[in-house]
């Protein structure tokens, strides 16, 4: 059977609306059933106090977000300058060559490893031999090395995103190579960078896997990045496998969410800000 | 007079495919000088051979001597961001940096670790005013430079070279993407540069080359077919590829 080129038209038309009403139902649902659920249990309360521990989950989660808070603030800390620095490497000095394309294959491959293999190797290096225990150091610094491939590779498409007649303009002005990068091609890639920084910290606020095997799991306050700790998504995890406490994970959900969004929307607007700052918009 | 630019047996390649053989020039003082030729006849090459632009190109290279007033810009002990330095470019596309009119011009000067508000203040507007803008945006100076119009920001590109003292601007098809009347003002505009800097325009347009330049060379294949003053090479053309080409015969 043949369709008339009409026909094709609507079902593809058909197809792809249903498709796109699929995917955000799906989310609506998702979100929505979290709310439903967890809405109800934040209040100051639960924010401002530490869980109590035990089978109960009873408590708050207070702990928890400052170790969120701790943790996004080393990864970024540690990531960004590494990422930042392969990426203008890769973009701008390395010539292609076997060496650059085995360290480009190298950072594909790692893009796609899974995070419990990263949490093995940051047990393993981080927790015993450096002797770092379980920290938020030792989370951090296994994040850093998960989140790296990816900040690497988005960074890299910023840059070389930069039109070369930015370049020449600084090149030829008797700027010297590492001033036209720093004063003009940064600047101007400085949007890409910061989405590659806000993927990350989307990146380690949701992990588990990793933290789980190189962060231990006290509730207690941490008092330095010496000490262990759980983040939201880490007590969320215990709060659902080894409590009865599922509206308290619905609601340490929620805050989750919050979190997520906020950050998201505070580096839109930044980023846009840049945009609007450099064109005169 | 010695010339400013001397050139000579300049051979270029990209990768295996020659596009400059063995060009030998030279280029005066004070004085504006056109190279013109079909698309893809070298010129621009040539013109970034000047100021070493052709450095950044993967798999370019080069041969024959540029020497600026008598040293070779391409021997080892040549420092290419002096020579960058003293000659100045300016790109078929204006391109203006993604800050404001004020940072755009002062950029140069604070490469070479000029700093000084007061100083930087008078060097940009010296050097808008030279590049006769300084009257249209000088209530705008923090605005983005890429929200002027095509000529304006090819005038504030030459305010931009000019701010750090050349002595020689490059300008590789300035005007081609703008309309007559900043094309006008562009060609006004270099007439009054010249008194004081040395002026190389390459452009595919031959009355363009005839109103703006006392010396015309024409480019054809990668080689400099014929090289003289601006009135003979069109009104005597030695060559009769340089004929057929002024008189509309091809290109």
């Amino acid at each position: 059977m043949k369709l008339s080129p009409k026909a094709t038209q609507r079902l593809a038309w058909g197809i792809i609306w249903a498709a796109g009403i699929v995917a955000m139902l799906s989310l609506l649902v998702i979100v929505g059933y979290i709310l439903m659920r967890g809405l109800g249990e934040v209040d100051p309360e639960f924010l401002l106090t530490p869980p109590r521990g035990g089978l109960s989950g009873e408590g708050g989660i207070s702990t928890a977000i400052v170790s969120t808070a701790y943790i996004i603030v080393l990864t970024i800390a540690i990531a960004t300058p590494l990422g930042l620095g392969a990426a203008i490497y890769l973009a701008e000095y390395a010539a292609d060559s076997w060496l650059t394309s085995i360290i480009r294959y190298g950072i594909e491959t790692l893009a796609g490893v899974p995070s419990i293999i990263f949490g093995l190797f940051g047990f393993a290096l981080f927790v015993t031999v450096l002797h770092f225990n379980f920290s938020i150091l030792s989370g951090a610094l296994t994040l850093a090395c998960l989140v790296l491939p990816v900040f690497i590779r988005t960074s890299e498409e910023a840059l070389k995103a930069v039109p070369r007649s930015y370049r020449e303009a600084g090149l030829a002005l008797g700027a010297t190579r590492w001033q036209t990068i720093a004063q003009v091609v940064i600047p101007a890639a400085l949007p890409g960078i910061i989405t590659a920084t806000i993927l990350c910290i989307g990146r380690a606020v949701g992990e588990t896997a990793c933290l789980y095997v190189t962060m231990g799991s006290s509730a207690a306050m941490p008092t330095s990045f010496l000490s262990s700790g759980r983040t939201l998504s880490l007590h969320l995890f215990y709060l659902a496998m080894e409590t009865r406490a599922l509206d308290k994970a619905m609601a340490t959900a929620v805050v989750l969410i919050a979190i997520i969004l906020a950050i998201n929307w505070a580096t839109n607007w930044l980023s846009q800000r840049f945009r609007a700052r450099m064109t005169g918009g | 007079m010695d010339p400013k630019i001397r050139t000579a047996n300049i051979d270029f390649f990209y990768g295996s495919r020659q596009v400059l053989r063995k060009v030998t020039l030279d280029i005066k003082e004070y004085s504006i000088t056109a190279l013109m030729g079909p698309s893809g006849c070298g010129k621009s090459t040539f013109l970034r051979a000047l100021n070493r632009m052709n450095d950044i190109i993967p798999k370019a290279r080069l041969s024959g001597q540029v020497l600026l007033d008598g040293s070779d810009i391409y021997s080892a002990e040549t420092d290419v961001v002096e020579v960058r330095k003293r000659v100045g470019m300016v790109f078929q596309q204006p391109n203006p940096l993604p800050k404001s009119i004020f940072e755009n011009v002062a950029f140069g000067p604070r490469m070479l670790g000029i700093n000084h508000r007061s100083k930087l203040e008078k060097t940009v507007e010296r050097s808008l005013k030279a590049a006769a803008l300084w009257d249209e945006v000088k209530d705008c100076i923090d605005q983005s430079g890429l929200a002027l119009s095509g000529g304006q920001q090819q005038r504030l590109c030459i305010a931009r070279a000019l701010a750090v003292d050349p002595e020689v601007i490059l300008m590789d098809e300035p005007c081609s993407a703008l309309d007559p009347v900043a094309t006008l003002k562009i060609e006004e505009l270099m007439y009054d540069l010249k008194k004081e800097y040395t002026i190389v325009i390459v452009t595919h347009n031959m009355q363009q080359a005839a109103r703006v330049s006392e010396w015309t060379g024409f480019f054809l294949s990668g080689e400099l077919v014929e090289y003289g003053k601006t009135s003979e090479l069109f009104k005597r053309p030695r060559d009769k590829r340089t004929e057929d080409y002024i008189t509309g015969r091809f290109g």
